[in-house]
This record gives structure tokens, sequence and C-alpha cells, in this order.
């Protein structure tokens, strides 16, 4: 009875483990940042943890790198069952600047199945907290693909074909 | 003693009082010059492909088809933010935005497709916008022109550019993937 109780008063409290795979740490900061009295997460009951065994999250942050990729797959693998993976900053979602280097796996979709992107470079501590209460649904997506069309054929491009052709008529002219 | 000390604590709290932002409730506005999610304008874009010859983490790709078509495609998972694309563009048809909000659970999410028309170059045949300042144009005036027979033998077809293995490959564009 308690237990369904506490169940339904407190949803979703996300324990997060913080895994840096060959970030610079930019990311981090940002990560540390919203761990702060400022941006304060624990409103949502989510707390920094220091073993991915007590972890229902793995926030990534960095390209994996080589030496770190088997690393990253270990701590994932020590997350219990219903776990997420948040790609944190734009080394994890897709890469970065870093995406086909020799000693880069080119983003932690390669690495682990990652559940949820949030990219920046580094993301504003505002949109990692947004990408959680995106997982927490607390807000809705705004992120779409962008399809841009030119619907018309610009019409000047007839018009300078047509002086273009007629460009000789005043030699023309001239000629009588 | 134990007990005045909490008290003087929560007195010294209480002062400055409550300073969690209620961020995902509320809007929080950015700073000013922050750099968000490019934004293209179709009117504006000439289709020089400025933006993507200095893209850092090459996140845009050109590509051409059918000699009148130009597809520009921005891939915005690995994109740095830098503000490069918005800064040598010629016609500021790229501006950085204030969008930051882009979590998704997909990376597609983010991608922005753009197509262009544009004029086939009579000497090369490949893709050209139409502009009264532009180089070829400037060629063309000097005497740089199609109908010299002599001229005609060494210009080059669209066609012959390309391989059938590199068309093949670009046919569908995908995010390279290791």
């Amino acid at each position: 009875m308690l237990a369904k109780l506490c169940k339904k008063a407190f949803p979703r409290s996300l324990w997060v483990y913080h895994c840096n795979s060959g970030a610079c740490n930019g990311c981090d900061i940002e990560i540390l940042n919203i761990l702060t009295p400022y941006y304060d997460v624990e409103r949502f009951g989510i707390k920094l943890v220091g073993s991915p065994r007590h972890a229902d999250v793995m926030l990534l942050s960095g390209a994996v790198t080589r030496p770190t990729l088997p690393l990253v797959k270990k701590a994932y693998e020590a997350i219990p069952a219903p776990k997420l993976v948040f790609g944190i900053g734009s080394c994890a979602v897709g890469g970065g600047c870093w995406f086909d280097t020799y000693n880069v796996t080119g983003g932690a979709a390669t690495a682990v199945p990652v559940n949820y992107y949030v990219p920046g470079c580094p993301p504003r501590p505002e949109a990692i907290i947004y990408g959680v209460a995106l997982a927490l649904g607390l807000v809705d997506k705004k992120a779409a693909p962008v399809e841009l069309k030119q619907v018309e054929f610009p019409i000047d491009a007839y018009e300078r074909n047509k002086a273009w052709e007629e460009r000789n008529v005043i030699y023309e002219l001239l000629k009588h | 003693m134990w007990l005045t000390s909490k008290i003087k604590q929560i007195l010294m709290v209480l002062k400055p009082g409550v300073v969690t932002l209620k961020y995902p409730f509320e809007p929080r506005p950015v700073a000013k010059d922050f750099r968000g999610q490019p934004a293209w304008d179709h009117h504006k874009c000439v289709g020089c492909g400025g933006c993507a010859a200095h893209c850092p983490a090459r996140t845009i790709l050109v590509r051409d088809i059918c000699q009148e078509l130009r597809i520009m495609i921005y891939d915005g998972a690995r994109c740095a933010y830098c503000g490069r694309c918005a800064d040598v563009c010629p016609e500021d048809a790229i501006v950085m935005t204030e969008q930051f909000e882009l979590a998704t659970g997909d990376r597609d999410d983010i991608t922005v497709t753009m197509e262009l028309f544009m004029l086939t170059c009579q000497r090369c045949g490949r893709c050209y916008n139409m502009e009264t300042t532009n180089m070829i144009d400037k060629m063309e005036l000097k005497g740089f022109r199609y109908d010299h027979l002599e001229m005609r033998a060494v210009i080059p077809k669209a066609t012959e550019r390309f391989d059938a293995k590199v068309l093949e490959a670009t046919e569908r564009y995908e995010r390279p993937r290791t």
C-alpha cells in the first residue's frame, strides 16, 4: 500500500551517472551546472550518483574515443535494466568535428543505443534541462525536420536572357 | 545552541529568497549574440556553397540534381554552432537563431533540407545562380562565349565530370556511420 502510494507520489526519479568519453570538459561543466541550486534539477528527482550500478540514466558526453569505447560499453552494461542514455553535446550526438577521425568512433550512438540527443557545443544548461524534461514528459518536442523549397522559378531569368539576346539591337540600328 | 544556529541559517537563507529558475515551465531568454540553430532563408540564398566549404564539422552537403536543382542538406547532429556559415554567407541568407531547445529522440529531427533553382553555366554545364556581379558574366563580356567554335571544343560537359560510382553513392544521402 505504502509502496504503491510512494510510486504515485514520487514518479520517475532519475538517478544519473555522468560518463565522460573523451569530451573537452565543456559539456561536463554544463552538466555540473544543472546540479547547482540555480538550475536545480533535484526538483525532478534527479540525483548524481557515482556508480553506474546505482543509476537509471547515463549522461554521455564526448565523441566516444577508441580507448574509452570498451569502458563506455562496460559502464552501460553495469546499469540495471530499465535504462536511458542521454547524448550531451555535439560530440556525443553526431561526433562533432571529429566524426571521421581515426581515433574516434563517431558519436555515442556507435557505442551504445542512445535514447535522447541534446545538441549544442556545449549545450546551455537550459537545453540539458529541456532534454531531461522531454524524457520525463513535462514539455513538448520542438525540433522537427524542415524542408525549404523555392516554389516559383525566378521570372527575371527569362527577362535577362531576352536582354542578352537583344543586346546587339543598337548595332543593328546603326547599320542602316 | 544547536537550535539557534539552525534558526540563524534559516533567516540567512530567507533573505535572498528563491533563486532557482523555473525553467521548463517558464521561458528563459538567451543572452545577446547567442548562437543557436542556424536558419536558412531560401529566398535570399544564391546557392554558392560557401557555408558548406567553411563548416568545420562539414554538416552542410551540397548536391546538384539535373543541372537545375541544387539541394543543400544541413545535418544538425554534429553542428558545433560556431557561426562560421553565417559569417561567410555573402547574402546573409543564413542566420543564427536563438533556438536552443533542440533535444530530441531522433537525430533526423534537426535536419534542414533546402531546394534551390539554379541556372546552368554555359561553359562548364554546372549550376550557378544568376547574379549581376557574377565572375562568369564578367568573363562572358570579355569574349568567353559559348558560340565561339574554338572554345566549344574545350568546354567540358557536366555529365563527364561525374562517374557512375559517385552518382550512385550520393543517390540517397545518409549520415556517415562507422
